[in-house]
């Protein structure tokens, strides 16, 4: 579902281009769980970030459920945004002002949604994820790991493909970046394709599949027959 | 995106910041209150003066010797225009449609009666006066009816004048003099008051010949004519001036109508009253730059939240309607607050001073309302567009 072909990445510092990614050819199946790894300043949030269509390529061709996504206008690239793509960073990325319900009602809200509709889609995955009883609460009277658990809802509410996180445990100590991990992979077991940046190489060793990057390349590609995960595999 | 769903979203983050939000739309407040109680004042002024005016009615037209092609009086006597004459007066009245004519002959001397004595304006004019000019006599008659080139000597005294001169007694029959000369009197006005600056009590009305030759003048300062209503006001003109030009082979004198005379007062006021506005249009600038400094410092502090909302779907023109609309509700809410602050204030001051005319005109706050939700337009363009404009990646890494 996720094809890269020839895609390179340069960024202008100062007076020097830097070759954030340099000649990325991939393919990611639909229901996959991809580790990128790599050490910082590989490129490996660049590739997210363009795999999220937040950042174009400079060169090559991104396709997406086969269309070519790389050439789509602003409105465009937002609406596969919204509807195929969900969004899980380090630092949460939670609206301060408004309760955890309110955020994740956030992408419905911009997609248009009834109200209705909108209210039944958050209360469910909310519950889902354990976190009903917290869904009136502000992100300052959440903890670290529940906040992520609000970020993951609001990824996931409105059913996206792709589940896109970016150091998903970074902030969190240890228990709960395992609670959150789970919680992704169990998304991950139910079908959704979970890729994830990290540099931690304990969470990144539980993905079947494990991306390497060095210096903006593809440095290795692993199936890792012998991972912890063990859901119902891709084949 | 919903429009009830994009007024929420932009209601949570102003109320999120109240204090901040407040003091915002303070800004626009105050400058809206500024232009809606200066316009009130001026355009009270306006109909004050306006009214002033017109109480003599709008049927009136002056005519002065001396051709000038702008309006307002003679400059001297030295042309070679023919004097304005009380003949000339009594040929005005056998126009058709002329109500009252009245010469006038204005100058000032001293007014003496028995031992008190008092400087005073004194007015030439003829029987007609009391109908051109809407007064009315209190006591006795205004001047009669007379041979107008050799009147008898008779005088009507305004009420302060009177007041002055003979206090509680009868001044009626009583002898006075004049410049020298001996009048009596044979009425007494009703007090009319101030009308723009002259006071119309402190007076002495004689007949126009006898004004004439009391200040040594051959030419009337000017003659009234007050026409039918529902005859137009060129036919009247026509007619003066083809009268006029009759008698004195040439057209030599300016002839102004009232409505001349309200249009060029209207359009001075008119003036003044933008000018005032424009006055209290500075302090709508401020706010408005007040605007553009909170909107750019809520967009530096909000850019994780900008990087987010790209994240999560929301387009371009979104961020820029969020963010715009925030700046527009900041200044609609202050110009709303401004309206009633200006407005109560006008009303405030009309109360404490009576004598102060005050009117605010629907239009007005209306305009005012719109100026306010044109100028939050414009103060969030820029810091919108900002917004608009992020990197979704660099905006979602910022601290």
């Amino acid at each position: 579902m996720i094809e890269l072909a020839e895609i390179h990445r340069d960024f202008l510092v100062g007076d020097q281009v830097v070759h954030a990614l340099d000649d990325v050819t991939m393919t990611i199946e639909s229901g996959e769980y991809v580790s990128i790894m790599g050490p910082s300043g590989s490129g490996k949030s660049t590739l997210l970030n363009l795999l999220g269509l937040l950042d174009r390529p400079t060169s090559g061709v991104y396709c997406l459920n086969g269309q070519d996504v790389t050439s789509l206008s602003d409105i465009e690239q937002a609406q596969v945004r919204n509807r195929e793509i969900g969004f899980v960073f380090q630092m949460f990325h939670l609206v301060p002002r408004l309760t955890a319900a309110e955020n994740v009602e956030l992408p419905l809200i911009l997609a248009g949604m009834l109200p209705e509709r909108r209210k039944t889609k958050v209360a469910d995955v909310l519950e889902d994820l354990g976190l009903a009883d917290r869904s009136h609460h502000k992100p300052d009277q959440l903890s670290g790991g529940q906040r992520q658990r609000v970020a993951i809802a609001r990824a996931t509410v409105t059913e996206p493909r792709v589940l896109l996180a970016d150091e998903p445990t970074g902030n969190l100590d240890h228990k709960s970046g395992t609670d959150v991990i789970r919680i992704l992979e169990q998304l991950n077991e139910r079908g959704i394709t979970l890729i994830m940046v990290t540099h931690d190489p304990e969470m990144g060793q539980r993905a079947r599949r494990q991306l390497r990057m060095i210096d903006g390349r593809l440095h290795s590609d692993v199936l890792n027959s012998d991972h912890v995960h063990h859901g119902n595999e891709a084949s | 995106m919903r429009t009830r769903d994009f007024l929420n979203l932009t209601g949570t983050s102003l109320i999120a910041h109240r204090m901040r939000s407040f003091l915002t739309s303070l800004g626009i407040s105050v400058g809206i209150a500024a232009v809606v109680l200066l316009t009130s004042i001026g355009e009270g002024l306006h109909q004050f003066v306006l009214s002033e005016f017109t109480q003599f009615g709008t049927t009136l037209i002056s005519i002065n010797p001396g051709k000038t092609t702008t309006s307002g009086a003679n400059v001297g006597g030295f042309g070679t225009e023919r004097p304005l004459t009380i003949e000339d007066s009594e040929a005005l009245k056998r126009l058709p449609y002329a109500r009252a004519v009245v010469p006038l002959v204005q100058g000032n001397a001293e007014v003496e009666a028995d031992n008190r004595r008092r400087r005073t304006t004194i007015y030439g004019s003829g029987s007609e006066w009391p109908e051109a000019y809407n007064m009315r006599v209190k006591s006795g008659r205004f001047l009669p009816e007379d041979d107008p080139v050799a009147p008898r000597a008779f005088a009507v005294l305004g009420s302060k004048l009177r007041q002055e001169l003979f206090g509680e007694r009868n001044p009626l029959g009583q002898r006075i003099t004049i410049g020298g000369s001996r009048y009596r009197v044979i009425g007494v006005m009703e007090s009319k008051g101030t009308v723009l600056g002259f006071d119309l009590d402190d007076t002495v009305y004689i007949p126009a010949a006898r004004a004439l030759s009391l200040f040594n003048k051959d030419t009337l300062f000017q003659i009234d004519v007050m026409y039918e209503e529902g005859t137009t006001v060129d036919t009247v003109v026509d007619g003066i001036k083809s009268l006029l030009e009759a008698r004195h082979d040439r057209e030599d004198v300016t002839i102004t109508t009232q409505q001349q005379m309200l249009d060029v007062l209207g359009s001075v006021l008119d003036v003044l009253t933008f000018a005032v506005a424009a006055i209290g249009g500075i302090s709508l600038l401020v706010g408005a730059i007040g605007i553009v400094t909170i909107m750019t410092i809520a967009i530096n502090e909000r850019t994780n939240e900008i990087g987010l909302l790209r994240a999560l779907g929301a387009r371009q023109s979104q961020v820029l309607s969020l963010f715009l609309g925030e700046a527009i509700v900041l200044a609609a809410v202050g110009g709303l607050s401004g309206l009633v602050l200006g407005i109560g204030i006008a009303q405030l001051l009309h109360l404490a001073l009576p004598a102060l005319p005050v009117h605010t005109p629907v239009i007005y706050v209306l305009l005012a309302e719109a100026v306010a939700v044109v100028i939050g337009l414009l103060a969030g363009v820029l810091p919108a567009r900002r917004a608009a404009l992020l990197d979704p990646v660099e905006a979602l890494r910022s601290e």
